[in-house]
């Protein structure tokens, strides 16, 4: 059982069952990592904005570069109307990079290997950016599908596309972040297993992969993480700035 | 890149998913929907929770803090720059009481300068003038003494040479006769003299 490389993934309850009507809200594994993220997330970035001293210290100078760093995403990708959306982008991008690094630590559960996870996050960024296009302009926000110097022969063609490839952008943002994640701890676990079954004298080679395969991870966990949250980033600048 | 760990991946892990499939009738935990529904919960709480405390508590701070450093370090270089102004004025009115003091001792030496030799002039001048009039006076003396020194003299010599006669000879000689023959006499001495 232990050598299912899917066994990772497996979600179980901690605790009692809690139950609202006939619905199963149980803390399970994966709660306990997202609540263990989140708090982790806050730890940092308390610590590093606790005290302000002229010369940061370590934690302050890492709560404010990366302060800086979304804070320029934001401003690179969506421009200076994304403001008020900073903090949400921030806390994506946290949620995402920590959830991912945590799955990173051996035993642990990586929360957005999990599709309906992801999903959820994809939805409700999706939902959110389509209210905010249509608040801000109207239905003026449906020129998104009409791109401007298109011939009219193809414009029937051309806003279909369009209409398919903006309703896919939660299935494709959801299940990019869930899939890497998925297919690099699998993979991993793969590897390990050949480490065990291959034995001391076919065992290095495998051993040697995985060992590269988690810095490949590691950078894969970032990447997914930034990928997450400037995908977010361009679908809020399509909604805030129509210019198609 | 991502695109190509993306097409690099996700066929292998579909591999072993058929592999888990075969080898356990659960197959991919993930879609097992029996704890999505808490899944879901616990992400609205969590993240919800993450999202007020950050957008509320700690993001305002951050970035009120960095607000600050730059405010301070702004007016830290403004400070900066304007001791360095105020130095730079002070340097130049230091330049300014040195090259004015400069000129004032210069002045200052001219005009003593000036005092001076006119002081100098002047008594050299009061000088000059006593020491002419002195030699004026004793030029006049002189050419008193000069003028009335031969009739002293021939006077003189008149009467001596009357006595001598007179007691010699026991003759009253005329002194006209006795003049005329001195001055005759002091007229060749003092040719002789004279034409040294």
């Amino acid at each position: 059982m232990a050598t299912n490389p899917m066994h990772q993934f497996e979600v179980y309850r901690i605790g009692p069952e809690i139950k609202i009507g006939a619905i199963d809200i149980s803390f399970t594994n994966a709660s306990l990592f997202m609540v263990i993220s989140s708090f982790a997330i806050l730890l940092v970035f308390n610590l590093g904005s606790k005290k302000n001293s002229l010369i940061p210290n370590k934690m302050q100078l890492l709560a404010e570069l990366s302060y800086t760093f979304v804070s320029k995403m934001i401003s690179d990708t969506a421009g200076s109307k994304a403001k008020p959306y900073f903090a949400f982008i921030f806390s994506i991008f946290m949620f995402v990079l920590f959830c991912n690094m945590f799955g990173m630590i051996p035993y642990t559960f990586t929360v957005t290997s999990h599709i309906i996870v992801t999903f959820m996050l994809a939805a409700f960024i999706f939902i959110g950016v389509t209210i905010i296009g249509f608040i801000k302009h109207g239905l003026g926000y449906l020129k998104l599908f009409v791109p401007s110097g298109v011939p009219v022969v193809l414009l029937p063609l051309i806003v279909v596309i369009e209409i398919i490839s903006y309703l896919s952008r939660p299935i494709s943002l959801s299940v990019r972040l869930f899939a890497n994640m998925m297919a690099g701890h699998t993979m991993m676990k793969v590897f390990g297993g050949f480490v065990i079954s291959l034995g001391i004298v076919g065992g290095w080679l495998p051993l040697s992969f995985s060992v590269a395969l988690t810095g490949l991870e590691i950078l894969v966990a970032f990447l997914q993480a930034y990928v997450f949250a400037i995908l977010t980033c361009i679908y809020l600048n399509d909604a805030l700035n129509l210019h198609h | 890149m991502l695109r190509k760990i993306f097409i690099y991946h996700v066929p292998l892990s579909f591999l072993f998913i058929v592999e888990t499939y075969a080898a356990e009738s659960g197959g991919m935990p993930q879609l097992n929907p029996k704890f999505w529904i808490s899944q879901i919960f616990w992400l609205t709480v969590t993240f919800g929770f993450l999202y007020i405390v950050l957008s509320k508590l700690i993001l305002p701070k951050i970035s009120a803090n960095l607000e600050i450093r730059k405010s301070q370090i702004l007016e830290n270089v403004e400070a900066a720059e304007k001791q360095r102004k105020e130095s730079e004025d002070k340097i130049k009115a230091y330049d300014k009481i040195i090259q004015d003091s400069k000129i004032k001792a210069k002045n200052y030496y001219n005009q003593v300068r000036e005092k001076i030799l006119k002081d100098i002039n002047k008594k050299k001048e009061s000088l000059d003038k006593d020491l002419n009039e002195e030699i004026n006076k004793a030029e006049l003396e002189i050419k008193d003494l000069k003028n009335n020194s031969p009739e002293k003299i021939t006077k003189i010599a008149i009467e001596t040479s009357n006595d001598l006669i007179k007691q010699l000879i026991g003759v009253e000689v005329n002194n006209s006769s006795i003049s005329a023959i001195v001055e005759d006499l002091s007229k060749r001495n003092k040719r002789e003299y004279h034409g040294n």
